[in-house]
């Protein structure tokens, strides 16, 4: 536990809590210019968080302790992902405890409770939704452990910072698996982060609902929590995909000038990657869930070639 | 691991490139796509055969790039526009089992092509040896793909993939035939092609359709 | 020079095991004519093929192939295994024998089919267009099938098989019908897919030979690859051979991967399915031998000879018994077909010198009677104007000599002595007593089996009621009986130079 690795700990854990709302209004407004809208202020998933936070919770006559529970435990599990991938730097004391085999776990993890409570409740809404979203995710962890074998295969453990370490230093050279896998992490990441062609974020229409159905039994702040969660969870994906297929600019452990520089490095290219978002999601269309199998097939079977040819060819 | 040359790692992308469009050939229901994706393949081919021409320095293989390039990239999808377009194909593929299903069947198709090039890798001497795999891997998914379909035309467009990746393996293998033989074979190719197309016009007339299942009425004993 | 030439045929002549060694060579007027001859007549039939005249130029083009044949085979017996034109030909008694047989049978082919096609246009069956496009495929598969016997390259092997295979689909579909559209497509599709498997054999070969002899080209020439063949890897050469034992093995039928034959060859006209038959088995057969002689000499186990015991034993018992199903005539002798060569695959895979020779014969009388049987079953069938056995009845007392052909020739297939089928048939089962006697139980059960099922199929046919009409034109018999003439005498008398041709070419099999 170095005096580095403390801080730059604590120091990525309070980035991800700022930014992850800002990253949210940034892909909102970037989808709002592309589909010639005007965009709502780029602060106002803030504001919606604090306005939350402020009024008085209500919950369901025959909801259980579960229901009350589930958005701190969801809180609190994406708070520990955010402290295990390295988006600032490698040197994380909290690292060590898990890998990235922990990582899936810990998605799992609040995943299993968002749909635990949903059902909770009984509500048509939340069961039809809670089904759904466990279809997805059925499908869609797989696909996203296959992705981290891959970069695991490549160098040699699970550990995230070791990962992100090995490719960083690798010298500059193609390597078709690494894009693949870097295609089929989108594809997973899409589907998980409740986005089109999966998902679409801002319906409330009971035939096309699978995240937001899950929701509609919060109010105040659980609602908060769990929507802070929820982009704590798209800023998560962001950095694993970044930590995993660009970890240039993550500062190594015990340099100091590496972090200060890594912030504004990170804030670029969570920029960059929130126009990409909103760039797929206006190209898309919403499918099918039916068709969500296939999609997320597709990105199981990249995944796994992801891996074979690396095996294969040895890059 | 030390980098490859660059060469060696751009043959590595094409190689990769390969397997994907063979994966998306199987995932694929619209035959126009079908034809796309065939001349895309071809294109990785020649492209990946001039990279190997121009790394380890054999002029015959400009040459194949060359050939390969004017007949599976423009010859052979022209041919096969003009057919879909005088036969009116409809566009939906049906296959025999569905999509995610064929998907899990070719990774496992994948893995024991590659395990069965591994020994033969081991004892090539070129540069590119480790991509015998992708090629053997590529015949046995398009071989997957003619199972699998139902019209004449994408069992016909999986054959004409197969010997793609047969000529992707006699590169990567062996720095590409002689040239004559390249040549035969090209002209197998075409020629089989024409005859393929009198031949739809055949089905088509006694049949109206080019469903395979109008074929399969020959039986034992009958 | 003159000692040189004096002394080898001094050596040919005492029928000694005195292999001359390749060396560019001087038949070159007669290889090119060969090859050339059908080339020619295909171009030429292409464009007058629906005339009065193009039967009669068909026949010509064939017997000058067949003189041009029998010139060859002169120098190769006068003047041993050759090279000629550079590397680029190769003639042995192995594949010059076939040359000849392959000249032979297409010239009596042709012979027989202008009666036979001017009765089917009677009969309206053909258009012009088509009676075009027959006769141009007729001798363009010619000379892909001499191609494929005459060349060095195992890449252009290939490409001849693969091109033999293209030139017959389309005369498969010649009539149109729902069954002939199939036959032709499963025969265009499973072949295809098999000789792709045959194209990766011969990669993986390239492959093996291009580490000893350079990328020069020279990898791919059998003689060179037969003079390195003990140093070729044998793992990569064992898995090459399975390729190539599977690819061209679909050509010439063997179960599992005959499906495509009974159709393919029930379903075109009578003389497609008599070349078919007759000639195409036999070719791809010899490459499937060329390619176990390099793999014999790298790979130390019995592997490839097992492999084939196994697929030609396969082939024997499962046509054999499929043999009692068949309602087609024409179906059934193709799947007698498989059977034989089923048997010659058999003989090969055993090896030694008996066995091959009686490989050897067996491929010659097949072909012989094969053809003549379906010359005698083609005019059948037009009398009946159908090929359904039960349909056909009788043909002694309407045509005695239509009848009479197809009996004998039904006799002669199922082994009967004194036909030459029987000879080289106890050959081999004597063979096969003596070294595979766990085999000999299935051989005679299957030959016994497919003799009561074809024979009291046939008996029906040639004698009793009839119920077959007149046809038109006068059936071309002779043909039929030119064959069973030649089989008979080979059952009871092999020529000796024939008998030096076929140890020689046993030997050289190995």
């Amino acid at each position: 536990m170095t005096p580095t690795g403390f801080v730059s700990q604590l120091l990525q854990l309070v980035v991800a809590l700022a930014l992850a709302p800002l990253l949210v209004g940034w892909v909102n407004q970037c989808r709002a210019w592309l589909q010639n809208k005007r965009a709502p202020p780029l602060a106002l998933p803030y504001r919606t968080i604090h306005k939350l936070f402020s009024k008085d919770a209500v919950v369901a006559e025959n909801a259980s302790p579960l229901c009350r529970l589930t958005p701190y435990v969801v809180f609190g599990a994406m708070c520990c992902a955010a402290a295990i991938v390295p988006s600032l730097a490698t040197d994380l004391p909290f690292a060590q405890a898990a890998d990235a085999i922990a990582l899936v776990g810990l998605f799992a993890l609040a995943r299993v409770f968002i749909a635990l409570a949903a059902m909770d409740i009984g509500t048509a809404f939340g069961t039809m939704g809670a089904r759904r979203e466990m279809f997805v995710g059925f499908l869609a962890e797989p696909a996203l452990l296959m992705v981290l074998f891959t970069a695991s295969l490549i160098s040699g453990s699970t550990s995230l910072p070791t990962i992100v370490e090995t490719l960083a230093h690798r010298e500059f050279a193609i390597y078709p698996s690494l894009a693949f896998a870097g295609v089929a992490f989108t594809m997973v990441s899409l589907a998980e982060n409740a986005r089109i062609p999966v998902d679409n974020p801002s319906t409330h229409l009971e035939l096309t609902m699978i995240h937001e159905a899950m929701l509609l039994e919060y109010s105040a702040r659980h609602l908060a929590l769990i929507e802070w969660a929820s982009a704590l969870k798209l800023f998560n994906y962001s950095c694993i995909g970044l930590a995993l297929f660009l970890p240039a600019g993550i500062a190594e452990a015990g340099d100091w000038p590496g972090i200060v520089v890594a912030a504004p490095i990170l804030v670029a290219k969570l920029v960059a990657g929130g126009f990409a978002l909103a760039l797929i999601e206006t190209l898309s269309a919403k499918m099918r869930i039916f068709r969500a199998p296939e999609f997320l097939g597709t990105a199981f079977m990249l995944a796994v070639l992801a891996m074979l040819v690396n095996l294969l060819l040895g890059s | 691991m030390s980098a490859l040359p660059l060469y060696a790692q751009l043959i590595n992308l094409f190689a990769a490139i390969l397997l994907l469009l063979a994966f998306a050939m199987l995932a694929q229901r619209r035959v126009l796509s079908l034809i796309d994706l065939f001349a895309a393949q071809g294109m990785a081919l020649a492209a990946s055969t001039a990279i190997v021409g121009w790394g380890t320095g054999q002029s015959h293989l400009y040459f194949s790039a060359a050939l390969t390039l004017v007949l599976k990239v423009f010859l052979l999808p022209w041919i096969l526009y003009r057919l879909i377009r005088r036969l009116d194909v409809r566009w939906d593929v049906e296959g025999l089992i569905n999509i995610p299903t064929t998907m899990l069947i070719g990774i496992v198709v994948c893995v024991f092509s590659f395990n069965l090039a591994f020994p033969i890798s081991q004892l090539a001497v070129t540069v590119t040896r480790s991509t015998l795999g992708i090629a053997i891997a590529c015949v046995m998914l398009s071989f997957l793909m003619m199972i699998t379909r139902r019209k004449a035309v994408p069992q016909v467009i999986g054959f004409l993939s197969m010997e793609n990746g047969l000529f992707f393996a006699a590169t990567s293998a062996t720095y590409g035939m002689p040239m004559v033989v390249e040549l035969g074979i090209a002209l197998d190719v075409l020629v089989g092609m024409v005859i393929l197309g009198v031949f739809f016009f055949q089905i088509r007339e006694q049949f109206d359709s080019l469903d395979l299942k109008h074929l399969e009425k020959l039986r034992e004993g009958e | 020079m003159r000692r040189v030439r004096a002394a080898r045929w001094h050596d040919a002549a005492r029928g000694t095991a005195q292999r001359g060694s390749p060396h560019p060579g001087r038949p070159v007027i007669e290889i090119l004519a060969v090859l050339g001859i059908p080339l020619a007549g295909g171009v030429l039939l292409a464009a007058i093929g629906h005339r009065r005249e193009a039967p009669a130029v068909n026949v010509v083009a064939s017997l000058a192939t067949f003189l041009a044949a029998a010139a060859l085979t002169a120098r190769v017996i006068a003047d041993g295994p050759m090279l000629v034109l550079g590397r680029a030909f190769f003639v042995d008694s192995f594949n010059v024998f076939l040359v000849a047989l392959t000249a032979f049978v297409g010239f009596t082919t042709s012979l027989f089919s202008r009666p036979y096609m001017r009765i089917e246009q009677e009969h309206g069956r053909l258009s012009p267009a088509r009676l075009r496009l027959y006769h141009a495929m007729y001798q363009l598969f010619n000379f892909t099938m001499l191609l494929a016997l005459l060349t060095n390259n195992l890449g252009i092997l290939w490409v001849a098989l693969e091109a033999a295979t293209l030139t017959t689909v389309l005369l498969v579909s010649l009539y149109r019908t729902p069954a002939s559209l199939e036959a032709a497509w499963k025969y265009f599709i499973l072949c295809g897919v098999g000789i792709a498997q045959a194209l990766f054999g011969t990669i993986l070969v390239f492959f093996a030979a291009e580490k000893l002899l350079g990328a020069g080209g020279g990898a791919l020439l059998w003689t060179e690859l037969n003079a390195v063949k003990t140093q070729l890897e044998p793992t990569v050469l064992s898995i090459a051979f399975v390729f190539l034992l599977v690819g061209y093995g679909t050509k010439v039928g063997l179960v599992p991967l005959h499906n495509w034959l009974p159709d393919a060859h029930a379903e075109g006209p009578t003389p497609v399915s008599a070349v078919l038959s007759g000639l195409l088995l036999n070719v791809a057969l010899y490459a499937v031998v060329r390619c176990k002689v390099l793999v014999e000499g790298a790979v130390p186990t019995s592997f490839a000879r097992s492999l084939m015991m196994g697929f030609g034993l396969l082939s024997v018992v499962v046509a054999a018994f499929l043999l009692s199903r068949q309602k087609d005539i024409k179906r059934l002798f193709a799947y007698s077909s498989i059977e034989h060569m089923g048997i010659v695959t058999f003989a090969f895979g055993m090896g030694g010198a008996v066995a091959n020779f009686a490989g050897l014969l067996h491929m010659t009388v097949h072909s012989l009677t094969k053809s003549a049987i379906f010359f005698a079953v083609g005019h059948a069938a037009q009398k009946a104007g159908t090929q359904v056995i039960d349909d056909i009845r009788g043909l002694v007392t309407q045509s005695p000599m239509i009848g009479w052909g197809l009996a004998l020739g039904t006799l002669a297939i199922l082994g009967m002595p004194p036909f030459g089928v029987f000879a080289s048939e106890f050959l081999i089962l004597t063979t096969a007593m003596r070294e595979q006697p766990w085999a000999t139980p299935f051989l005679l059960a299957a030959l016994g089996v497919a003799f009561a099922a074809v024979f009291s199929r046939v008996q029906p046919m040639v004698f009793g009621e009839t119920t077959v009409k007149r046809l038109p034109h006068r059936p071309a018999m002779i043909p039929v009986f030119v064959h069973l003439l030649i089989v008979l005498m080979l059952g009871l008398w092999i020529p000796p130079a024939l008998a030096d041709w076929y140890r020689e070419a046993a030997r050289l099999i190995g």
